[in-house]
């Protein structure tokens, strides 16, 4: 065997995942950590859909401008809806932290209908646009708005699915170091959707109301 | 009944076309074959348990590397049509859509199919042996990642005889791929193959950074790791960063082309620039993925065989760090002729000739490090030598087209392709060959052949100058690319000529490699040492091909070019077996059929997407988020390797008493 010195317990082996004695713990955070950075990647894709809606903001080609088409009331409710889900899935780990199991999903239970009331509601604006006319192949600004509303929409609903089946998993196993990374992972993933809607709610709906 | 099959059979296959219809014939022939083999020698099973469900680095790194070569093979197959096209004024030999066809699926195939998969082939057989870990972060993932880019080439390489290829170029511009002007399902097929495998390239870009910055073994801080871990670190930032922005893009052109969106049209208002500008922020970034870890590769070995340190370390990292942060200030670059302005010009200019800097420096660093070296001639230096003047050249043609005035006049000529394929040639895939010929006995046990390694590298070699100087010249004779014949009164015919006898010399080139593999699997020279080159890092202190498990006990590395130090230590001695005692049960990832699965309703996901048959694509989407469920349920993913069986593997490696 070629290497200098195999390494001990004193020399930082607990640091390392590959130890021979690691617990599921070091992989674990491993795990969180290439989701923060896929968190990355995700914030790049939103930022070039961004970058898109506001190139393409004013060629409404004669169609339908935002002015027109946002309801105030609609998207207020909606960021409303979205705002009090990102906190009580924070309640959710809090719960998760204090071993809670019950609480814990009842929390997740109260995220999981805010969402799909915020996703509901969006389907509603959308039909009600499509219904005045204004569909995605209207105009470039339609075509940026559906599409980047709507691949947040779409993270929203993937969330959804994603969420109730770790309420499966949390039935069938409780809290250990995996479900606790998973629930982990899923609150990032909704705090993250939550700030990109505060990024929408900014720029696509208040800048084109105004 | 029969009328309307023949009619969707007409639409559905390519017909006309002699060529295609022999593709066809090769084809089925060669799937035949294949299933012959599999049914007579019964090796399904085989096949399922060790390679379709592995999750092992090794064996996915050799499945990147065989796909890459069959690629490589079809993208030079497209080279050698077009200069066959190309070599006399007026041939008739293509026609005017299947010479547009064929340079569209070369330049795609081989980026996205050919340099990328080799890269992703070398980062798996590579990174974690280097390191001193015992496999990727995720290596659940890192097959997901294998399979997507698998049935992602599949898809677009189905085009060819399926419906028709893609033909608006290799990056499929706006308005040219748009619903109104290209209403086929060629341009389908190109968004879905490369969205899908563009898919696994950004988790294997996630996957590597999260490798390097945590499964490094105990004592290698970061500026005591080897140059190819951190090129494949920068890269895999670069990667990161760029390719959501490829995701989004084709998913708008999709959109557009889907669901008659007006984002990059010439009517409803849509910019068909803004496509070129998002394409090109990806694009430009993706010629510094791919050439970042050829440049880690050549630090490697210019160490290796001239038996010194790399000179210069810390600026290398500092040049590989700031060449992937500027990568990202260039893209305009590739459309000075836009009209964007002056200002916007000169910025992208200044920040393309920037670039020449750090990698100036790296290139003195690699001649540095050979200075007063003892050079020893084996294959891997003889690439990083063709390497060197060839990169420098291109380099500095480079520079040339970065003067945003000039390139009123190079711009889209001949010159340009010249430029970049001397550097993508001599500085990729040479970096690549160098690589494969380097640590190839280190995974596959067996050196390759030098003597047939040696005519494939002159034919390379004196192929390339030879079919791509002459188009430096033809450039500024005017010839533009993407022509597909043109006439005697040019005068481009001679040169020509000369250029297409070059690139059937690198294809000669290519055979005599094939030749090589074939040649060494029976006679190639055996490793028994496990470090056939007397090389420097950890990868060479296990044995070729190593055991599944990488290292039995996890080395430590406390210096650079640590095991060169140890070899020091003790005068290049036979390194002393490890007692028994020390070894213990090692735990490892378990193989999972799940990723194969997964990708292949991608696959059929993508299929639908491209002919518009919702049902289809419906199903393939119910597959994906079905095998995503299915996996978030298993818990069992991960077992120990009994001790007994490490045991037994390292006495019988020699390694252990």
């Amino acid at each position: 065997m070629q290497h200098a010195t195999s390494h001990s317990h004193s020399n930082g082996a607990g640091a390392h995942t590959h130890s021979h004695d690691h617990g599921h713990h070091d992989q674990e955070s491993m795990k969180v950590l290439g989701f923060w950075i896929f968190l990355v990647t995700d914030c790049l894709l939103f930022g070039t859909l961004f970058a898109t809606y506001v190139v393409l903001k004013a060629h409404t080609d004669g169609g339908p401008t935002g002015k027109e088409l946002f309801e105030i009331p609609g998207f207020v409710a909606e960021t409303f809806i979205l705002l009090t889900s990102s906190f009580t899935s924070g309640l959710a780990v809090l719960a998760m932290n204090r071993k809670k199991v019950n609480q814990l999903i009842g929390w997740l239970i109260v995220t999981v209908l805010l969402g799909a009331a915020f996703v509901g509601l969006e389907i509603n604006e959308f039909v009600n646009m499509v219904h005045e006319g204004a569909t995605i192949s209207t105009s470039a600004f339609l075509t940026a708005f559906f599409v980047l509303v709507g691949t947040h929409g779409l993270h929203v609903s993937v969330g959804l699915i994603w969420m109730i089946a770790l309420m499966v998993q949390l039935k069938m196993r409780g809290v250990t170091p995996v479900t606790q990374r998973k629930i982990t992972v899923i609150s990032l993933y909704w705090h993250f959707l939550d700030v990109v809607w505060i990024f929408l709610f900014t720029i696509v709906y208040l800048m084109g109301v105004m | 009944m029969y009328a309307s099959i023949k009619s969707f059979a007409s639409s559905f296959f390519v017909t006309g076309d002699p060529l295609i219809y022999g593709a066809d014939v090769s084809i089925g022939l060669t799937t035949v074959a294949i299933l012959f083999v599999l049914f007579y020698f019964k090796k399904w099973g085989w096949l399922w348990r060790e390679w379709l469900t592995t999750v092992d680095h090794k064996k996915i790194g050799m499945m990147y590397l065989i796909a890459s070569l069959l690629m490589l093979f079809r993208g030079g197959v497209d080279a050698l049509l077009m200069r066959a096209q190309l070599a006399m004024p007026n041939v008739h030999f293509l026609q005017a859509e299947h010479y547009n066809e064929v340079f569209t699926t070369h330049g795609t195939i081989m980026i996205l199919f050919m340099a990328m998969p080799m890269m992703f082939g070398l980062f798996n057989m590579v990174v974690p042996l280097q390191i001193g870990a015992r496999d990727v972060a995720y290596p659940y993932l890192n097959a997901v990642s294998f399979w997507l880019f698998f049935f992602g080439a599949m898809l677009f390489n189905i085009s060819f005889v399926i419906g028709g290829s893609p033909d608006a170029g290799w990056l499929s511009y706006p308005p040219l791929s748009e619903m109104s002007h290209s209403p086929g399902v060629g341009q389908n097929f190109y968004i879905w193959g490369i969205q899908i495998s563009g898919i696994g390239s950004l988790a294997t870009g996630i996957n590597f950074i999260v490798t390097i910055l945590k499964m490094r073994a105990p004592g290698m801080k970061l500026m005591k790791m080897p140059m190819f871990s951190w090129s494949v670190l920068s890269s895999s930032i670069i990667i990161i960063f760029a390719f959501p922005i490829l995701t989004v893009t084709l998913a708008l052109l999709f959109i557009d082309r889907f669901l008659g969106g007006h984002l990059f049209t010439m009517d409803g208002g849509g910019n068909p620039m803004m496509y070129v500008n998002l394409i090109w922020m990806w694009g430009h970034p993706e010629v510094y993925i791919v050439v970042l870890p050829a440049f880690g590769i050549f630090s490697e070995i210019v160490a290796t065989f001239s038996r010194k340190r790399i000179f210069g370390y810390k600026s290398m990292v500092f040049a590989l760090m700031s060449i992937s942060i500027l990568s990202f200030f260039t893209w305009v670059h590739h459309f000075f002729t836009m009209g964007a302005g002056a200002d916007v010009n000169v910025f992208f200019a200044i920040a393309t000739m920037a670039i020449g800097i750090p990698t100036g420096a790296k290139v003195f660093n690699w001649l540095f490090t050979m200075f007063r070296g003892r050079i020893r001639l084996e294959q891997p230096m003889l690439w990083t030598l063709a390497f060197i003047p060839c990169f420098v050249v291109g380099g500095a043609t480079g520079v040339m087209l970065a003067v945003a005035p000039a390139d009123y006049q190079y711009h889209n000529s001949y010159f340009l392709i010249a430029h970049f394929h001397q550097v993508l040639i001599g500085g990729v895939v040479f970096g690549y060959l160098a690589g494969i010929y380097y640590w190839w006995p280190k995974l596959f046990g067996f050196k390759l052949n030098e003597r047939l390694g040696k005519w494939a590298f002159w034919l390379w070699n004196i192929g390339f100058y030879v079919c791509f100087m002459p188009q430096y010249a033809l450039g500024f004779m005017g010839m533009t690319r993407r022509v597909y014949t043109y006439g005697w009164d040019l005068g481009w015919g001679p040169l020509n000529l000369v250029s297409t006898i070059g690139a059937f010399l690198m294809g000669i080139g290519f055979v005599f490699q094939v030749w090589q593999i074939l040649y060494s699997v029976k006679y190639g020279e055996r490793d028994t040492t496990g470090d056939p080159w007397n090389g420097r890092t950890l990868e060479w202190s296990i044995p070729s091909p190593p055991p599944m498990y990488n290292f039995a006990v996890v080395p430590y590395a406390g210096e650079q070019d640590s095991f060169w130090e140890e070899k020091e230590r003790r005068d290049f001695a036979p390194a002393p077996p490890v007692p028994v005692a020390q070894l213990e049960a090692i735990h490892m990832p378990r193989n999972s059929g799940v990723p194969f699965i997964f990708s292949a309703c991608w696959f059929v996901a993508g299929f639908g997407f491209v002919f518009d048959w919702l049902w289809m694509a419906i199903l393939g989407m119910v597959g994906v988020g079905v095998t995503l469920l299915v996996r978030s349920f298993q818990y069992d993913t991960d077992y120990y390797v009994p001790v007994e069986e490490v045991i037994e593997t390292e006495i019988a490696a020699g390694r252990a008493i």
